[in-house]
């Protein structure tokens, strides 16, 4: 009976506030994942600025935590919508859209010029040609590497993919497995086949691909494949990787055993944890394939909206105007150790992420990884694809028939 | 009101007005169901009213947030389709199957177990351990000891000169791999079931046959095991129904892969209907709606047993 008490006497202060003509207090609610101390730190300080910058707003935050979250935004937009609620950019955000879920922002964009500050970020933002959240994270993927194994082995850093080719042959020939993963939760695999694919036939292909205008069928992944069975029929993987998590497979890397991991800025922490340093840890690009093709980079984003259902639609866009700041990206992303997406932001200090600011700045595109750009359904059973010829390289036109059609009951080709 | 002359007044208590008999027999008629009540309205409301939702919404296309399409039977068709669900079934019956082996290996252990030595509840509650911790906690230890670098199994493997093995990892080995970390604990209870089943074998019957010279497996086979048939009979349905729903050693230890090969159908549902790349719930619920059909195919089979054998 408590709470109930309670709320019927705030009901009733505020009834009272109210009616003597006090300053009013108008509050936004806000729902976030971002429960692991880095993020809930800067969300921290992100609210509290933004109280300090509308002293006439109270702002309501409920932290959820990550797994859970994933099914609670589907309760709490229908039943009872907060005014703000984080999520992902790209296809992952498409059925909220479609639902008329999330609020059309796009007036939000126009009046802060936010096409040009947020540019980078603007196509997997749109949907329908119309703007659904604000992004205010994102992080480079490439391929980090042992600096030291490189270096005694006498391996340049590889720029094409010939190159690359031979550091796998040298390092295989020497004992290093040169190259760590960890299948077992599969979305390392997806981003194997994102970089090929992006390498071997450009950035519109991929989007085609993953939006179901093209297909798996087609000729060009059968060329992403070729690219692939030169690393897998070389046993250039680590071996049993489907048993290990991503983060199980940074281990090899760190005793030396292996030594380059494709993965996203978000591997650092834990390595350099593990022992690792800058003398030691490298990041490269991942290499060309096709010659002269534009390179495009995988960067997922992370964006925050407003559901459709909200009560305090007018604050929720100050917040969302505020959050795509420089300054408030800056101070976000000193505190997440991420990239802030306001091209007018400052970088942290870090080899990594200004490694990461300009390969993104100068990407022909961004895709936002293959499980948020392509549709859930067709992301899993790709992925599992993925794993499995990874594991079994012989299957692949098995593997490349069966995401045929699957493709066509997705994309209800 | 002459009723109340009829009953027959108690000695001490005041002889207030009586109900009527009416009534009182109501009372008699009407107390089981107030005590039921309870019970049914939650069996109502949370077993069997999903049951009917399931196969409603089994007809539909649904992504659990937006309009429903209505399919009529296309999600079942779709099935006959989809080799995940076939591999899903192939192991749902390797477990069926290999799950069977829990009764007798209780049934034995409970036969060791069952006699008066020092220290002997030590053992039987340390036999009887893998059943109390979570099922959870069970995955990972077997998942830790499948490790392919750093796994017990393969240290020992490695040891004797073989390569390691990545079981988990393997489609060959998944299933069975996870069905024995199922195993432990199952046959943990059903070792219970036959201990306490032993308590209540009568000795005058095993006294005569050793009378009649009957020893070893002859003894087990036809005075032991025949007296043991009610521990048998829930042994082998609480077996059943754990094979059918093995759903938290999939999810703990693979995540139903390496690329699929280890789901079942409660796993296989799941995905479709509640993961991360699922919300087809149309779909997921057609997938619940043949795994329930499967039950109730062992249950109504249990049941008309049960039945049959109380009327003797």
């Amino acid at each position: 009976m408590k709470p109930k008490f309670f709320k019927t006497l705030l009901a009733a202060s505020a009834v009272l506030i109210a009616s003597t003509g006090m300053a009013e207090q108008r509050t936004l609610t806000i729902n976030t994942d971002t429960s692991d101390p880095a993020p809930k730190a800067a969300f921290e300080q992100l609210i509290a600025d933004f109280e300090a910058a509308n002293p006439d707003v109270k702002v309501d935050w409920n932290l959820f935590d990550h797994e859970g979250y994933k099914t609670s935004i589907r309760n709490f937009l229908t039943a009872e919508a907060p005014d703000l609620a984080n999520w992902y950019a790209g296809n992952r955000m498409a059925p909220f859209v479609e639902a008329d879920l999330f609020e059309d922002v796009s007036d939000v964009w126009a009046e802060n010029n936010l096409s040009e500050q947020l540019g980078s970020a603007l196509p997997s933002m749109t949907i329908n040609g119309k703007q659904w959240g604000v992004p205010y994270t994102y992080y480079q993927w490439g391929v980090y590497y042992r600096k030291d194994i490189f270096a005694e082995k006498g391996i340049e850093v590889p720029k094409t993919w010939d190159e690359f080719l031979a550091a796998c042959a040298k390092l295989k020939e020497d004992g290093v497995t040169p190259i760590t993963i960890g299948s077992k939760y599969l979305w390392t695999a997806g981003g194997w086949f994102d970089y090929l694919n992006l390498r071997v036939n450009g950035y519109d292909y991929h989007m085609k691909l993953t939006s179901g205008e093209a297909s798996y069928a087609d000729p060009e992944v059968g060329k992403v494949f070729d690219a692939w069975d030169q690393l897998t029929t070389n046993d250039y993987f680590l071996e049993n990787h489907a048993a290990f998590s991503w983060q199980e497979a940074l281990a090899p890397m760190v005793q030396g055993k292996a030594a380059m991991y494709l993965m996203g800025n978000f591997a650092v922490a834990p390595l350099k944890e593990a022992g690792l340093t800058d003398e030691t840890l490298g990041f490269f690009p991942f290499p060309e394939i096709t010659p002269g093709l534009p390179a495009a980079e995988d960067a997922p984003t992370d964006t925050i909206h407003i559901p459709a259902n909200a009560k305090n639609k007018e604050d929720a866009k100050k917040f969302l105007a505020f959050l795509a700041t420089a300054e408030q990206q800056s101070k976000i992303n000193a505190e997440l150790g991420q990239l802030p997406v306001n091209k007018n932001s400052t970088v942290p200090e870090d080899p990594f992420l200004a490694q990461g600011f300009e390969l993104l700045s100068n990407a022909k595109g961004l895709a936002q990884f293959y499980d948020r750009d392509a549709p859930a359904e067709m992301a899993k059973a790709g992925m599992e694809g993925f794993q499995e010829y990874m594991v079994k390289p012989e299957r692949r036109e098995a593997i490349i028939k069966r995401l045929a059609k699957i493709e066509k009951k997705v994309f209800k080709k | 009101m002459n009723q109340a002359s009829t009953m027959p007044p108690k000695s001490g208590i005041n002889p207030v007005t009586p109900p009527k008999k009416s009534m009182l027999r109501n009372q008699r008629k009407m107390a089981p169901w107030f005590f039921l009540a309870p019970g049914i309205l939650m069996f109502l409301v949370f077993v069997i009213s999903p049951i009917f939702q399931s196969l409603w919404i089994s007809f539909y296309e649904w992504d659990g947030l937006g309009e429903k399409t209505w399919l009529g039977l296309a999600n079942y068709l779709e099935l006959f389709d989809d080799e995940n669900f076939f591999i899903s079934l192939k192991n749902n019956i390797i477990w069926l199957v290999l799950y069977m082996l829990a009764p007798p290996i209780g049934l034995a252990i409970a036969l060791m177990l069952n006699q008066t030595v020092f220290g002997i509840r030590l053992y039987k509650s340390l036999f009887f351990f893998p059943f109390v911790i979570s099922q959870v906690v069970v995955g990972l230890v077997f998942a830790w000891f499948y490790d392919p670098s750093y796994g017990l199994l393969n240290v020992v493997i490695t040891s004797f000169g073989f390569e390691p093995i990545a079981v988990l990892a393997d489609e060959r080995f998944v299933t069975y791999g996870i069905i024995v970390a199922g195993l432990w604990p199952q046959v943990a209870y059903c070792m219970i079931l036959y201990l306490t089943g032993l308590n209540n074998v009568a000795a005058d019957q095993i006294e005569a046959a050793r009378l009649d010279n009957a020893k070893g497996w002859k003894m087990l086979w036809y005075i032991i095991i025949p007296q043991l048939r009610p521990a048998t009979f829930i042994a082998v349905v609480v077996t059943v129904i754990g094979a059918l729903r093995s759903f938290d050693l999939v999810s703990i230890m693979t995540s139903g892969g390496p690329y699929g090969s280890s789901r079942v159908l409660s796993y296989y549902m799941y995905e479709t209907a509640l993961s991360e790349y699922g919300y087809r719930m149309g779909y997921g619920a057609a997938i619940a709606v043949v795994l329930f059909a499967i039950m109730m195919l062992f249950i109504t089979g249990f049941i008309w047993k049960m039945i049959r054998d109380e009327r003797g």
